[in-house]
């Protein structure tokens, strides 16, 4: 081995992932197995005890699935990761190993939908409290901190649907002077556009799913430690108190700066049992392999697709925090100074005729499909207010940031000009609909936007 | 219990490569024999659970040095390092940072290769005088975790190992 600092390209391919040394096999090899021999009984009571390394039963861990897990944490910069079942079991089983009944947690107001009611019903239902701020106010979150009883901060380092990015740098001074970690989601950006850690977030929380997976085949989450928090601070006793099933053991004292993905693994994962599928981690690692590639083709198309739906005359906005002037100057200098490669593939726009209109624009696309995923390599669509968010209050709704002529698309690895002549045919079909229904005094012809 | 050869034949880290990966990969790599200054039998301690990887993962002859004397998985507790059966090449030691430098005196003047203290025990005296006496030195890591580093147990646990490598089996 040596100690050059590898490239993001190389690590993208090789980190976590040397020949295997019976077979000499190069590409990762699945391990599609529920459990692993013991070499004997003493080794049986030494795996179990945490007193040695090594593999006991799928849902605690898994040679392929480990594979994914070095190499996340590799890219993000982090010391360790634990993999999960999907993006939504990640956050989960990360926010419960911080807070607990009677703690509280300070997030951003503009979450993905399933984080949001995570937060907001089932975490509350098991007594963890979130308040909601404004996610482009540092202040916001600071003011919001309970002494005591708030464990975390939590963003998304762009904001899914809303484009708002997070100022992780900032978010971070808040965290350290409060002695709490800053939880980021950086599932829009991926660590080839943005690395939290770098920024000062403690831990990083991936939905697999997504960009780094890139082929919509499989779900997987995953949890990425920065490795550099004081678990002993006094503000996380259940990190320095004796664990009775570890026969007295202390996550914080026994394992320091491997503490947290230690207790990650062996409690929340042990206990909630969400684990990844080792075939799911070989084929979220062929992804993987490729980001780099991915994500630059990604954000370029997503780059011309938002000056695209700009010039359009049936677009009444549109929301890409890499465009200059669509979501102010502070945010326009937020992107540039985090996301300097590209901010991401997924974006918003409004379509003209409001709910209705939106809703036949989306019926009305040859290529581009309507589905709840983001981050596949192909070009997809959603009408958030009647589908991922549906579940919010107009109230949420409008905090969140989500209008109900809003498009979400997450823009694919298409031919340009395949994807721009799927949104130009669907837009003339819903406002020519919309005229046939409504009467309208629109006349879309006359306002055609080139390509 | 045999005693292996003792003597390791590694350079001088340059300055720069002080505490760097490979040094403590090669500094693993060489050594046969450990003598673990401040082992406990608690079971709960950091030391036991070193204690038990080092026996059960690794190859190496373990001995373990506390005053208070007795077993530690029924193995002899030497009461120093004077009264070790032999002369060790790795000196792990769990004791406080003032403990240290005469720690490293006594590891200078026993002819260890390498002196490492733990994860959170830091002492630039005991670092100092170790170096004068010809002795590696690694401070502020864990033994269990830089072994299984380059071993692999570290990789299964999810771990960033930062080990990238063309060639099969290339773990130590």
């Amino acid at each position: 081995m040596s100690d050059r600092p590898w490239g993001f390209r190389t690590r993208a391919l090789h980190a976590g992932a040397i020949p295997d040394a019976a077979t000499g096999a190069r590409a990762v090899p699945i391990f599609q197995t529920t459990s692993f021999v013991f070499e004997d009984g003493a080794d049986a009571a030494d795996l179990f005890a945490l007193q040695k390394y090594g593999n006991i039963y799928t849902r605690l861990g898994n040679p392929t699935t480990a594979v994914l897990e070095e190499r996340l944490a590799s890219l993000e910069g982090g010391i360790g990761c634990v993999a999960f079942a999907s993006g939504q079991a990640a956050e989960f089983a990360a926010i419960t190993a911080l807070a607990r009944a009677g703690d509280h947690v300070v997030a951003s107001a503009s979450l993905y939908g399933g984080t949001y009611t995570l937060l907001d019903v089932t975490l509350r239902e098991l007594g963890i409290e979130t308040t909601f701020v404004p996610a482009d106010s540092p202040s916001a979150f600071a003011a919001a901190i309970i002494p005591g009883r708030t464990k975390l901060l939590y963003a998304e380092t762009i904001g899914n649907p809303t484009g708002v990015v997070a100022d992780i740098s900032a978010l971070s001074n808040v965290a350290r002077e409060a002695g709490i970690v800053l939880v980021v989601d950086n599932t829009l950006a991926t660590p080839f556009l943005c690395r939290p850690i770098e920024h000062g977030a403690d831990i990083v929380i991936h939905s697999v799913t997504k960009f780094l997976g890139g082929h919509g085949t499989s779900l997987g989450g995953a949890v990425i430690d920065s490795g550099t928090v004081n678990w002993g601070n006094g503000n996380y006793s259940h990190f320095t108190t004796p664990v009775a099933s570890y026969g007295g053991l202390q996550w914080w004292e026994n394992f320091g700066e491997y503490a947290f993905c230690t207790k990650l693994r062996n409690q929340q994962l042990r206990d909630g049992g969400a684990c990844l599928s080792p075939f799911n981690a070989f084929l979220l690692l062929q992804g993987i392999d490729t980001l780099p590639l991915r994500m630059a083709s990604h954000v370029e198309n997503a780059m011309d697709v938002a000056s695209f739906l700009a010039r359009h005359p049936f677009v009444e906005w549109v929301r890409y925090p890499g465009m200059h002037g669509t979501l102010g100057e502070a945010q326009y200098d937020k992107v540039n100074h985090y996301l300097p490669d590209g901010a991401g593939a997924v974006f918003t726009f409004g379509v003209a005729g409001g709910r209705a209109g939106a809703a036949r624009f989306i019926e009305s696309l040859a290529l581009c499909s309507h589905l709840a995923n983001i981050g596949d390599a192909r070009t997809l669509v959603i009408h958030p207010a009647s589908t991922t968010h549906r579940q919010l209050s107009e109230e949420a709704l409008l905090a969140g940031g989500v209008a109900p002529e809003m498009v979400r698309i997450s823009v694919g690895l298409e031919d340009l000009e395949d994807i721009c002549w799927d949104i130009d045919q669907a837009l003339d079909v819903s406002q020519s609909s919309l005229a046939d229904d409504t009467n309208a005094v629109r006349s879309p012809t006359s306002r055609k936007a080139s390509l | 219990m045999s005693i292996m050869p003792t003597g390791m034949d590694l350079p001088a880290p340059k300055e720069e490569n002080r505490n760097s990966a490979l040094q403590r990969k090669a500094i693993l790599a060489s050594a046969h024999t450990i003598a673990m200054v401040g082992a406990s039998a608690d079971r709960s301690r950091p030391s036991y659970f070193v204690s038990t990887y080092l026996l059960s993962s690794t190859n190496y002859e373990v001995w373990f040095v506390n005053p208070k004397g007795g077993e530690i998985l029924g193995r002899p507790v030497y009461p120093s390092l004077d009264d070790l059966p032999g002369t060790p090449d790795l000196i792990d030691v769990f004791r406080k940072p003032a403990d240290c430098p005469a720690v490293a005196t006594a590891a200078v003047a026993l002819g260890a290769s390498a002196l490492w203290l733990q994860l959170g025990v830091v002492s630039e005296e005991a670092a100092t005088i170790a170096r004068a006496g010809g002795l590696h030195v690694v401070m502020d890591r864990c033994i269990k975790i830089e072994h299984a580093r380059f071993a692999g147990g570290l990789h299964l646990a999810g771990f960033d190992t930062g080990v990238i490598s063309s060639k099969r089996g290339a773990r130590l």
